[in-house]
């Protein structure tokens, strides 16, 4: 028979073996090599030869460099388009499909069908879709006498990252729109028929009572959109590779074209750095919130 | 009935009008790769898209299929996806099993660290894990790639998990307590049982996440022959370049597995995405 005492330190212990070993791989993979890319961005490290400290010379050199700004930006379009489009049109149609449309389950699947879909194959479909000779959307401008619309949507520089974003958005109105839904639920229904009653129309039933209980989910849906936003590559590598000239790059895609294929891994870890400064603020902004619902429950 | 008592005021015509038209929208691009992958590429580059195919040919799967190495892609997916998957649940698990059963000290910091994590643009740990897995000798090999994939994700498997763990009545687990039961075996036999719902959402989302990975492959691995299918694809498109009927009937073929969960598991998914988004 065990002791109490002795029974009350294994009770102590267990939840520390329970946690142990994960957070013992969560370091290794995760955690540690968060930390070790601020090292490495003080280094000329090309992945080959052995690194110098080079101290801040990555970055120095990234505030001069004009391809840098170019995928800031691209990010920050990505940023603003996605907590703009996707979320208008994602509450618009949660809240048509909500009540008892025909044909609501198949609507929902429609718009929600992109999220399973990998961006490599939404890449390669809607290449194809762009391309300036026989792809679909020219052929139909054409068909339709808007042939002068017709262009190079992956060739013209200014066009390409709007081009691009859009098929972002083609898969994130579904989710949204789920999301939506999902907290929808949850809205009082008698709130919403007492604003009825007092004489309140549906935009404004909508705007005072249903959209502030919207509120939270909101927040979640714009900490993901930014998210997200953030970590925007594989459409763009598939798509156009960063190019034409640079103007499709995003963070991520010109850290990855400076670490793999210039060789400039030090440089590409400053990149990484400043990608994880940005999403720092939303990340707290996300860890506040949880930890105030957490300390009300 | 349903139907023409809907229809009775005439926004509601406009507003289903509206769905209607973003619904069209939405499914044509799935519509085109359907039309272009069963037509070869000089019939489309001749004829146009619009034209009536003159033959229905199935030459771009079998092309993709084979020449393309899809079938070897598919199966590497497979052998990265099953294990990462079994091992993060598992894992997370019993993360969530303490962290939502014990008061302890450092409880909080460790969910903080999982919850922090699971938000990071993971593009963030390229590098140092590319150095790392070298480090290892895991490099190029399926077994790197699995240990990034699993430890990754039990920053948003522990976050969900955790939640729905709360939500169990802790009477029971107290009676099996007082009873004796140690508590692996409470972990093991009363606790993952009551969270098996919870499981099957998380297992489904996580299922079409890493199955979709291109980043994590093209970076941990060398060998095209160690490819997982959404690496594979790039490489086909590469080879086939001009060939646009081949690459968008093996981008097809790429996402049958992602189209069958969508198909049969969707209420488990969708379950999955508002788990990850209630809290």
């Amino acid at each position: 028979m065990l002791t109490t005492s002795r029974r009350k330190t294994i009770y102590r212990l267990t939840p520390y073996l329970f946690v142990a070993f994960p957070l013992l791989i969560y370091l290794i993979w995760v955690i540690g090599p968060m930390l070790y890319t601020f090292y490495l961005s003080l280094t000329d490290w090309d992945g080959i030869s052995d690194m110098n400290f080079i101290r801040l010379d990555n970055y120095r050199r990234l505030f001069r460099d004009r391809i840098f700004f170019t995928a800031f930006f691209n990010n920050i379009k990505w940023i603003v388009s996605f907590i703009t489009v996707p979320i208008v049109c994602g509450l618009v149609l949660a809240m048509i499909l909500n009540r008892s449309v025909p044909g609501a389950k198949v609507f929902k699947a429609i718009f929600f069908f992109p999220m399973v879909l990998s961006f490599v194959v939404m890449g390669l479909i809607w290449s194809w879709m762009y391309q300036p000779d026989n792809g679909i959307i020219n052929s139909v401008l054409r068909l339709i006498g808007l042939g002068v619309l017709a262009q190079g949507w992956l060739s013209e520089p200014d066009l390409v990252i709007w081009s691009i974003i859009f098929v972002g958005i083609w898969r994130q109105v579904g989710y949204v729109m789920l999301l939506y839904l999902a907290g929808l639920q949850s809205v009082n229904t008698d709130l919403v028929d007492a604003s009825k009653v007092d004489g309140a129309n549906g935009w404004q039933s909508f705007g005072h009572v249903i959209f502030p209980q919207l509120a939270p989910i909101t927040v979640v849906v714009v900490v993901i959109s930014i998210i997200d936003s953030l970590r925007a590559f594989d459409l763009v590598y598939v798509m156009t590779r960063g190019g034409p000239f640079n103007s499709s790059q995003v963070l991520a895609s010109f850290m990855y074209n400076e670490a793999f294929w210039n060789y400039r891994m030090g440089y590409g870890a400053s990149i990484s750095v400043i990608l994880f400064m940005i999403s720092l603020l939303f990340i707290f902004m996300y860890l506040i919130r949880i930890f105030r619902t957490e300390s009300r429950a | 009935m349903v139907k023409s008592r809907y229809f009775r005021s005439p926004a509601r015509v406009i507003l289903f009008a509206i769905i209607f038209f973003f619904a069209l929208i939405w499914l044509v691009p799935v519509l085109a790769s359907l039309v272009t992958s069963i037509r070869t590429y000089d019939d489309l580059l001749i004829n146009g898209f619009f034209a009536v195919p003159r033959k229905i040919v199935f030459t771009n799967f079998k092309e993709a299929w084979i020449l393309g190495k899809i079938n070897i892609y598919l199966v590497n997916s497979f052998r990265i996806t099953m294990p990462a998957l079994v091992l993060m649940l598992f894992f997370s698990s019993l993360t969530a099993y303490a962290l939502a059963r014990f008061e302890f000290k450092g409880n909080r910091l460790i969910y903080l660290i999982y919850v922090g994590g699971m938000l990071l643009p993971f593009q963030v740990l390229l590098l140092p894990v590319f150095r790392l897995n070298g480090a290892l000798g895991i490099y190029n090999t399926h077994i790197g790639l699995i240990a990034f994939h699993t430890a990754f994700q039990l920053g948003f498997c522990t976050f969900v998990l955790r939640n729905y763990m709360l939500t169990v009545p802790s009477g029971i687990l107290e009676a099996a307590r007082i009873d004796g039961c140690s508590e692996f075996r409470i972990y093991g036999q009363i606790m993952l049982p009551l969270t098996l719902p919870a499981m099957a959402a998380l297992g489904t989302l996580e299922f079409t996440w890493i199955f979709n990975d291109y980043l994590w492959a093209i970076v941990l691995l060398r060998t095209s022959e160690l490819f997982p299918v959404n690496a594979g694809l790039a490489v086909l498109q590469g080879q086939w370049r001009m060939d646009w009927s081949v690459i968008v009937a093996g981008a097809l073929l790429a996402a049958i597995p992602t189209i069958l969960v969508f198909i049969f598991l969707q209420r488990y998914f969708i379950e999955g995405l508002t788990l990850g988004s209630n809290k």
